[in-house]
């Protein structure tokens, strides 16, 4: 039994931004996966929810007319693994959501609870921030969107105003065209875990597969909010697949994150798998494209 | 083999086969009852608020606010309780007050002695209400606050924080072994000097059934209390003593356990439960333990360091060794020294050396109370000392197992304090059956081959030192009742508790295979009940088997007599040339079936000539105990730019004699395994230093190995018949989890050539332990 | 006091269609537990990590124990109790968990058969990493997943016609460590 003040469900978008409006206390409930973890915990105990559990609408995976893949907010981790859209377009993306939890979790845990607790170890967003996603955030005055990067404000808070619920997760034709990418999941036991650092990198190469055209990196728990390393991603645009090349791209992350201390990992060491993450993580991307490192 | 009474002996029909659990279908079903599972939905809720400090007194709560909330029922503090102290540990009760155990405990205290320590208790119409006022409680509570000590060694300085005034220097007991003259040994000329510091966490049980209890009064001044317990005639004597009342007005039942490893060997909120009901008229009252306070507010396997000097001749034997070990105890004495003084007996007998000194130090901290878990002891110290013998073969260039051969317990070896006595060549048949198995040879000499490059691979053996039950320490009893009913089947009750491990089974193999009848026609009472159920102490120690084996064969022959006596009433055939075989009354003669046990047993009760009711009930006493020993066999793959290791191949073999039902016993040896696995590589239960908080007291941020970290889990066996045993068989349920994690820390050190003195081997650990070995750059990355 | 308001809830439970007048507040496992009776459903940890309470909604199995009982509004919902025929007559994974010693203390079993009956139905053949990965969602402390790994690849086997394979299962315990293989948790290949 949780402790919660109210519950209102929502019968659809414009009726859960009502209800928001209405109930500016309240907590919007998509899966459940977390908030229902803090109000056991105490920590959103007493609290009303709006759940958007029931709005199917919010779910399923589609190419809009301007062939960005468009993910419905809703959409659950097992439900984006399995899809062939994201297989096809986005594979590491169905990769990184399938190492969340365990199967169970994937199957209520939904894309935009992931995104919109905030928390930098969510195993979507290095992915998200790597493949430079738009979000679609709908309110009471109608649809806005937002790069990702800018969505993310600081540990545990997104843009979302009065009112606005994350309706979709966008991925521009421009982003994932001819990009292929990887995933690596720190974490101490190979399931139930959360992330300890969580590392993507995507590459596109050049038609003749020997030089890097473009490679983005993004981290987890590399800093307050996911985070891109643009430092390594400039030192590696442009030149040649090597090996050299490869293990610089690693060390030169250490220009751009700052993670920290905790319990949970020492900074020391998560800058040391940063690094190894990266190289991994670039040598599998290449792969995946076609490529070789010399 | 022959027994005094003239009756035919057990043979190996049931015994030795691989029966289906009784239990299986009905929990494959869904159909047993837990302790939640029977508790009425109307019982009122508690929650006990914990301090939140590691060492205080609490001064004052105020509860007036909290007691507002809708649903509250009553809100009881640690001012309101008796002040009975009473032990909580599963250890047989001693009636020589020098034995008993510590009495330390009050329901609720008013001194907190560790952060989480229990200061309060809601009683509350459902569980929201009282949840929220915990939280309200929380801000309520005014301390004095007092240093506290989180280390063992910290808290044996003299300027440390005392625990229990009447225990100076934190000790609750210190213990020694002098064999020889160690001082003068070590003077030999040539000797090779092996040193280590060995490190061992707290880890906790991780039963995926949270302990729950729940009391209600009944009859005039009784109360049931029903719990997820491994030892209930232990409980009922603990609620006694905790209340100062007699014992005799509490029912302790225990119905279906979802696991207990140790955990449920202590009596833990059951007397605190059964107070809150008395205090509300005998209204059902439950406790129900969250997963987060199971990890801090029942017990924990005792984190350990030991210090092992060990000092080789250059053949490859010891001259002279030193042991010296601390066991953190936490805040409460629970089961105590017991553990720690185990490995430390056990030391001289591993690897029997002329001049040992040896200390133990069992030493309270302010943390979550220490008691028994799977091993009691033994998982930690073998660890100790299998990583030291694997630090002296590796300083004499020795392949470690040729140097164990060398040095372990010789067939033939007595030990003078309990007798046991190694009748076989355990050792040296568990290492040749793992060895061929994992295929150790030959992979320890590929493995030793230089090795580059990222991803390693190494091998590693290890064995430990275990004993069955709890004689000659203290007393071993087992009690047993059988009952013939109408159809010739027969119940069986006995107080060793079916906790998964599978006790029924094996209880009503061995009834089948002594009276004669086919296991069909034995029903093992599950549920333990002390008002019905014959007194025994439950399940510890690996003891189940083989004790529960003395009584059952016991009582199964004066059933069987009392059956054939009868036959010979309605036979006119002699008892001693009667049999009972498979359900009939057989001639041995001549092999005729003269009736069914049906027949009789029906005759027996209805008969208007004789009737009477075919029942036994015996004691045994046991003033025996055997060693049970084996090994485990480890192959790892080391990612050391990734700091992790992944097991690739596990074998454990055991000698325990006889193996009673082949399934069930490789099924003991995959969950200890599996609990060896996480000791050594990933479970730790982590504190603030600042606070004493603990840290990662949940399922999440504990790391219990899950269904990817395991790679398939071989259990194999050798049976040497144990002379002292009812039925050949010894102790099993511990045993495989204790060579474990020093057989995983050889291999990675073989992997690496690193070797680390601490468990569990996770990944910060490693890159540690890396860094300093130059395995991995201070930044770097792959290279 | 947190409102105790209640709203009706109308589903399908192991093949029988039902409504319950539901407190808001409860968990799925709340109401199965509390107000159906159906005790299969074990709670280990109430925050999803142990796997004990799981229960296969719409053909996917669920952790109900972060998921609202009023969520269960037009779903089909099986606990273990419903994979029991009408004559008591057990399903293949069910007797595959007996057989294969899979059960031991029997608190995790009910969550773990149904995990195991969803892969199952969906008739196809994993590998032994794909199946511990659709697996890894429940915690055992008693079998080291050893002989539940047994049970459901025998029951796999046994369904696809491969009944010599699944007789060899027991055997195959030790891997040849002259295949070199990826660590799962870094192998994209291993997919549920």
């Amino acid at each position: 039994m949780y402790d919660i003040k109210a519950l209102y469900e929502a019968e659809s978008v414009q009726d859960a931004c009502r209800l928001l409006t209405e109930h500016p206390e309240a907590q919007v409930i998509a899966g459940g996966s977390d908030v229902l973890v803090q109000v056991r915990e105490g920590k959103r105990a007493g609290k009303e929810l709006v759940s958007i559990y029931m709005l199917d609408e919010l779910r399923g995976i589609s190419i809009d007319k301007d062939e960005n893949v468009r993910i419905g907010s809703l959409t659950s981790f097992s439900n984006i693994t399995k899809n062939p859209i994201i297989q096809e377009k986005i594979g590491v993306l169905g990769e990184a959501v399938n190492m969340i939890g365990g199967p169970q979790v994937r199957a209520i845990g939904t894309i935009g609870g992931n995104t919109c607790n905030g928390v930098t170890s969510a195993d979507s967003a290095s992915t998200l921030h790597a493949w430079e996603a738009i979000i679609e955030i709908t309110g009471p005055d109608g649809v806005r969107y937002e790069p990702i990067k800018d969505f993310y404000i600081k540990a545990g808070t997104v843009d979302l105003h009065q009112g606005e619920i994350q309706t979709a997760i966008l991925i521009p034709k421009s982003s994932y065209e001819n990009c292929f990418g990887h995933y690596i999941k720190y974490g101490k036991r190979n399931a139930l875990e959360i992330a300890n650092i969580g590392c993507s990198v995507n590459v596109r190469l050049s038609d003749d597969k020997k030089t890097f055209d473009r490679v983005r990196i993004a981290y987890g728990v590399a800093g307050p909010v996911p985070m891109r390393a643009p430092s390594a991603e400039e030192y590696i645009n442009g030149k040649e697949i090597t090996e050299e090349h490869v293990e610089q791209f690693g060390k030169e992350v250490l220009k751009d994150i700052n993670p920290r201390d905790s319990w949970r990992g020492g900074k020391q060491f998560r800058e040391h798998m940063a690094v190894v993450m990266a190289q991994r993580a670039l040598r599998e991307s290449i792969k995946k494209a076609g490529g070789d490192v010399k | 083999m022959s027994i005094d009474n003239g009756y035919p002996d057990v043979g190996n029909k049931i015994i030795g086969k691989s029966f289906t659990r009784l239990d299986a279908h009905d929990k494959a079903i869904g159909r047993v009852k837990y302790v939640d599972d029977l508790c009425d939905k109307s019982a009122l809720c508690t929650r006990i608020l914990h301090s939140s400090v590691a060492n205080g007194i609490v001064k004052s709560i105020d509860t007036s606010e909290a007691e507002k909330i809708p649903g509250i029922v009553r809100i009881f503090t640690c001012f309101d309780v008796p002040r009975h102290y009473f032990p909580t540990p599963g250890h047989p009760w001693s009636v020589e007050p020098s034995h008993q155990d510590v009495a330390d405990r009050l329901l609720l205290t008013d001194h907190p002695l560790y952060y989480g320590d229990d200061i309060a208790a809601v009683v509350a119409e459902d569980e929201i209400a009282a949840a929220q006022a915990i939280r309200v409680l929380k801000d309520k509570v005014v301390y004095e606050e007092l240093p506290f000590v989180l280390d063992v060694h910290d808290a044996i300085k003299d300027d440390a924080p005392l625990l229990h005034p009447d225990y100076p220097g934190n000790v609750l007991a210190h213990t020694q072994i002098h064999q020889g003259n160690y001082e003068e040994a070590i003077k030999e000329e040539g000797l090779i000097k092996v040193e280590g510091w060995y490190d061992v966490p707290t880890v906790q049980h991780c039963h995926i059934e949270n302990f729950e209890c729940f009391a209600y009064g009944e009859g005039d001044d009784r109360y049931v209390c029903y719990s997820s317990t491994q030892i209930p005639h232990i409980v009922r004597r603990c609620i006694g003593q905790a209340l100062d009342m007699d014992w005799g007005k509490f029912r302790v039942i225990k119905p279906y356990v979802g696991g207990g490893f140790g955990n449920k060997q202590d009596t833990l909120y059951e007397p605190l439960c059964v107070w809150l009901s008395m205090q509300l008229g005998g209204r059902l009252v439950k406790i129900d333990v969250p997963r987060e306070e199971t990890f801090v507010n029942n017990r924990v396997r005792h984190g350990e360091r030991f210090h092992i000097i060990s000092y080789l001749r250059k053949d490859g034997t010891f001259a002279a060794r030193k042991y010296e070990a601390w066991a953190d105890q936490g805040a409460y004495a629970s089961h105590g020294h017991a553990i720690a003084a185990k490995s430390l007996n056990a030391f001289p007998q591993l690897y029997p050396c002329d001049n040992i000194e040896g200390d133990a130090w069992t030493v309270f901290t302010n943390k979550p109370v220490a008691g028994a878990m799977r091993g009691y002891g033994m998982p930690q110290g073998s660890y100790a000392m299998e990583a030291n013998a694997d630090d002296c073969a590796r300083a004499l260039g020795m392949d470690p197992l040729e140097f164990k051969r060398k040095n372990l317990m010789p067939v033939g070896f007595v030990h003078a304090f309990s007798g046991n006595e190694l009748y076989s060549d355990t050792f040296n048949q568990c290492f040749d059956k793992g060895d061929k198995t994992i295929g150790y040879t030959k992979k320890y000499e590929e493995y030793k081959k230089p090795q580059t490059g990222d991803v390693r691979r190494g091998i590693g053996v290890a064995t430990f030192w275990y004993n069955t039950a709890v004689y000659p320490i203290a007393l071993e009893t087992s009690s047993c009742r059988m009952v013939l009913n109408q159809d010739g089947s027969v119940q069986v009750q006995l107080a060793e508790t079916e906790i998964g491990q599978g006790a029924d089974t094996a209880a009503a193999q061995m009834t089948a295979e002594s009276i004669g009848l086919t296991l069909d026609k034995v029903h093992t009472v599950s549920c333990q009940d002390t008002d019905v159920t014959p007194f025994g102490t439950g399940v510890y120690a690996s003891r189940g088997t083989y004790t529960l084996g003395f009584s059952v064969r016991k009582t199964a022959l004066e059933m069987k007599k009392r059956i054939l006596e009868y036959a010979y009433e309605l036979t006119r055939m002699q008892p001693y040339i009667m049999d009972i075989i498979d359900n009939n009354i057989v001639r041995k003669t001549d092999g005729r079936i003269l009736m069914s046990m049906k027949e009789l047993a029906t005759t027996a009760l209805y008969s208007r000539d004789h009737s009477v009711h075919l029942t036994s009930e015996t004691t045994a006493h046991i003033k025996t105990n055997a060693f049970s020993f084996g090994c485990c066999f480890a192959e790892v793959e080391v990612d050391i730019p990734m700091c992790r290791v992944r097991l690739l191949n596990i074998v454990n073999v055991h000698d325990c004699g006889q193996v009673i039902n082949p399934a069930l016993a490789e099924a003991q040896v995959h969950g200890g395994q599996s609990m060896g696995i996480g000791y050594a590589l990933s479970e730790k239960l982590l504190f603030d230093q600042k606070t004493g908080r603990p840290l990662n007291n949940n399922l999440l941020d504990y790391k219990l190995s899950s269904f990817m970290d395991h790679p398939r889990l071989v259990g194999e066996f050798v049976e040497n018949y144990e002379p002292t045993s009812a039925y050949g068989t010894k102790g099993l349920g511990e045993p495989p989890v204790c060579p474990v994690a020093p057989a995983i820390r050889a291999a990675v050190a073989q992997a690496t050539g690193c070797f680390i003195n601490e468990i569990p081997l996770s990944p910060d650990v490693l890159y540690k332990n890396y860094v300093e070995a130059g395995l991995i750059e201070e930044e770097g990355g792959e290279h | 006091m947190s409102e105790r308001k209640y709203k009706t809830v109308h589903f399908t439970l192991n093949g029988k269609p039902t409504e319950k007048n539901v407190d808001v507040r409860a968990s799925l496992t709340d109401m199965l537990r509390n107000d159906y009776r159906m005790t299969s459903v074990k709670k280990g940890c109430e925050v999803g990590e142990c796997g004990a309470c799981t229960v296969i909604i719409d053909g996917e199995a669920f952790d109900s124990c972060i998921y609202l009982a009023v969520w269960a509004e037009g779903k089909n919902i099986t606990t273990l109790e419903g994979l029991m025929g009408p004559g008591g007559e057990l399903s293949d994974i069910q007797q595959a968990f007996i057989d294969e010693t899979a059960i031991q203390c029997g608190f995790c079993s009910p969550g773990f058969i149904l995990s195991a009956w969803e892969i199952l139905n969906t008739g196809k053949e994993y590998t032994d990493d794909e199946l511990r990965k659709l697996l890894s969602g429940h915690l055992c402390r008693c079998t080291g997943y050893e002989n539940i790994f047994r049970a459901v690849k025998k029951t796999m086997l046994r369904r696809l016609g491969k009944y010599e394979e699944a007789e060899k299962v027991n055997d195959q315990a030790i891997v040849d460590t002259d295949e070199r293989k990826p660590f799962a948790s870094l192998d994209p290949t291993v997919q549920a």
